[in-house]
């Protein structure tokens, strides 16, 4: 039984046109259109897609911070969009997220100490000072930071530290699940790693849930258990972690896994890459049929007409492509 | 991971840091600003003056015999002397212009904080409401403020004087009326932003109150802006009264302030240089203190932009 199930999830957005007199004044942005995932207690599922495919809007969608449009988010069994004001503000203890730009994820005005017991003061408003400070230091550890740094502010931090405090602070009520939302683009190689390493870390120990989005895929690898790639909105493959490297059925999977270096010159020399043409097209105006058919080289005349349905492959791998039994 | 030796300096850290708020941090940051403290220093000392004004001839009769309205006959017009106690010298009609200035610095220091906390007040709510709500409330609410703008400000006060005669209090409102219009578009372009921060998302998405959101996270980034502000109106505020005051609106004789002091004073120039001296350097020096103190509160609060 998995404690996150989204079904058909749909976010859209409406963008006016900039002149009151242009007659359809509401154009419509389908940043998700109809993506269901399934995770289980403890797992990691990580989310790739190129920029503007709806990654992020679909982590801030499951955590109900955007209102979906349609669909339904079942968390432990309940529908997230129907719960009352109160009823979600209880369940945000279990449904935490950490954000892409780690300076701008924390308040400049407010120490270290102050950011990381923020949850604290809101869930447990009757713990004193002292217990507060105890656990702050306790979680503080817990990601690397030392304790004395609480009274520095947030500007006095590189930024691996900074995410370590948004780590932190997301941890500290020891969610169930944890949205990061590229968690670590913003920050160079080998701090990367660091702080990949303390999220697989911190799932060991309390057997968190992670949704992860990414756009690197070397990193989803790393910490994920299964992977969805993402479209313009709509998922077009999604797998265990070896099997989707080793066996990608979707062209889009295959041009994105042959776009990963190699640390290996002669290796990477004798590889064959496939080139995906173009650029992606205007949300606002998808292709028709499959959405990937501009620039698949796969692409025949029934891409243009019939949607590709996700397709049950194995157990644990499905993909939307009319011709995913073709080499 | 922390060895034996970042745990001692831990427990040094916590001997020097212990219990220090934001902002308590700030007020250590405005001290150690030297412009700063000066001008708190001078400010605070004409403030002192001017408070302690009425009571002088209480506590040293001596020393200052005279009061703001009382005339000298002996001694019209002449220049500042310690021998006949007239330290600034008297005005064409025989009066102390010492304590004059001093009841000036009363009135014009009055009327600057007065008003402008009247134009904090309304301005803050009314613009951090605007930017946070947003959408078409957002709009109606500036638009008001847009023709709020377009009313001639002197028409309006003039109409107020004429309706209700000419108080003091009066002059507050309507200063403080007009004035807040400037801090409400600051602080609601202020919101606007800081609502769309990553920090404010990521307290919706800690379950943080609404109310709380606005008191820990909107409000208090906006006030580097309105600190600064402040003590841009603070001055504009002491000139707009001295302007009413000449024109006849503001003050009445025989109270003065600083304003009236300096357009009686300025005439006289050539005759009596202290007329128009000693209330302008009482004026120039609080507006100086006024700006100094507003960057140090702007360094204080904003450590990043240093």
């Amino acid at each position: 039984m998995p404690i996150l199930k989204v079904t058909d999830l749909k976010v859209y957005f409406n963008v006016r046109k900039k002149f009151f007199w242009s007659k359809n004044n509401a154009d419509t942005v389908k940043a998700v259109d109809g993506i269901s995932l399934d995770l289980n207690e403890g797992e990691t599922i990580g989310i790739v897609g190129e920029s503007g495919c709806g990654k992020s809007t679909l982590g801030r969608a499951i955590l109900n911070l955007i209102k979906p449009t349609d669909g339904q988010v079942l968390w432990m069994g309940k529908n997230l969009a129907n719960l009352e004001k109160n009823e979600m503000r209880n369940l945000r203890k279990d449904l935490q997220i950490i954000f892409q730009d780690p300076l701008a994820s924390l308040n400049p005005r407010m120490t270290v100490g102050q950011i990381i017991t923020e949850p604290l003061k809101t869930f447990f408003p009757n713990l004193s000072k002292a217990e507060r400070r105890e656990r702050v230091e306790e979680i503080m550890l817990k990601v690397g930071l030392s304790p004395h740094q609480i009274n520095r502010y947030p500007h006095e931090f590189s930024g691996g530290q900074c995410q370590r405090i948004g780590i932190a602070r997301s941890m500290i009520l020891q969610p169930k699940l944890l949205v990061c939302d590229e968690p670590v683009s913003a920050l160079d190689v080998s701090i990367q790693a660091q702080i990949l390493n303390l999220l697989m870390d911190l799932q060991k120990e309390t057997n968190i849930s992670l949704i992860f989005i990414s756009h690197d895929l070397g990193v989803v690898r790393h910490i994920s258990h299964k992977i969805a790639v993402l479209y313009l909105g709509r998922v077009a493959e999604i797998a265990e972690n070896e099997d989707l490297y080793k066996n990608p059925k979707h062209p889009y999977t295959q041009a994105l896994i042959s776009a990963v270096p190699i640390p290996d010159p002669d290796l990477e020399q004798k590889k064959q890459r496939m080139i995906i043409k173009g650029d992606l097209p205007s949300p606002l105006n998808p292709p028709s049929g499959c959405r990937f058919r501009t620039r698949c080289p796969k692409a025949q005349e029934i891409c243009a007409e019939v949607i590709p349905v996700l397709e049950q492959i194995s157990p644990t791998h499905i993909v939307a492509c009319h011709f995913w039994r073709e080499p | 991971m922390p060895n034996s030796k970042t745990l001692n300096t831990k427990r040094d850290f916590d001997v020097i840091i212990k219990g220090r708020s934001l902002w308590a941090d700030a007020g250590h940051r405005l001290m150690r600003n030297k412009m700063a403290v000066v001008g708190m220093s001078i400010l605070g000392f004409i403030i002192l003056l001017s408070v302690i004004a009425p009571y002088l001839q209480m506590i040293s009769p001596d020393l200052f015999p005279f009061t703001f309205d009382e005339v000298d006959w002996d001694n019209i017009s002449t220049d500042p002397s310690f021998e006949n106690h007239h330290y600034f010298g008297t005005d064409g009609n025989g009066r102390d212009l010492f304590i004059r200035t001093l009841y000036g610095g009363r009135i014009s220091i009055m009327v600057g904080f007065v008003a402008t906390l009247v134009s904090l007040v309304i301005g803050v709510t009314y613009g951090a409401t605007a930017g946070f709500l947003g959408g078409k409330t957002d709009s109606f609410m500036m638009r008001f403020v847009d023709v709020l703008y377009s009313l001639p400000f002197m028409f309006f006060v003039i109409i107020l004087m004429v309706f209700f005669g000419r108080n003091i209090f009066l002059i507050f409102i309507a200063l403080g009326a007009v004035e807040w219009l400037d801090m409400a578009r600051i602080v609601r372009g202020q919101t606007l932003s800081i609502k769309k921060k990553e920090f404010v998302e990521a307290a919706h998405a800690q379950g943080v109150s609404t109310y709380n959101i606005l008191k820990r996270h909107i409000i208090p980034n906006t006030l580097g802006p309105v600190a600064v502000y402040i003590t841009l109106t603070i001055p504009r505020v002491i000139m707009i009264e001295s302007f009413l005051s000449f024109l006849g609106l503001g003050v009445q004789e025989p109270m003065a302030s600083w304003g009236v002091l300096i357009s009686e004073g300025s005439p006289e120039i050539e005759t009596a240089w202290w007329r128009l001296i000693f209330p302008a350097i009482f004026l120039a020096f609080s507006l100086f203190s006024l700006n100094f103190i507003g960057d140090g509160i702007r360094d204080a609060l904003d450590p990043k932009d240093r």
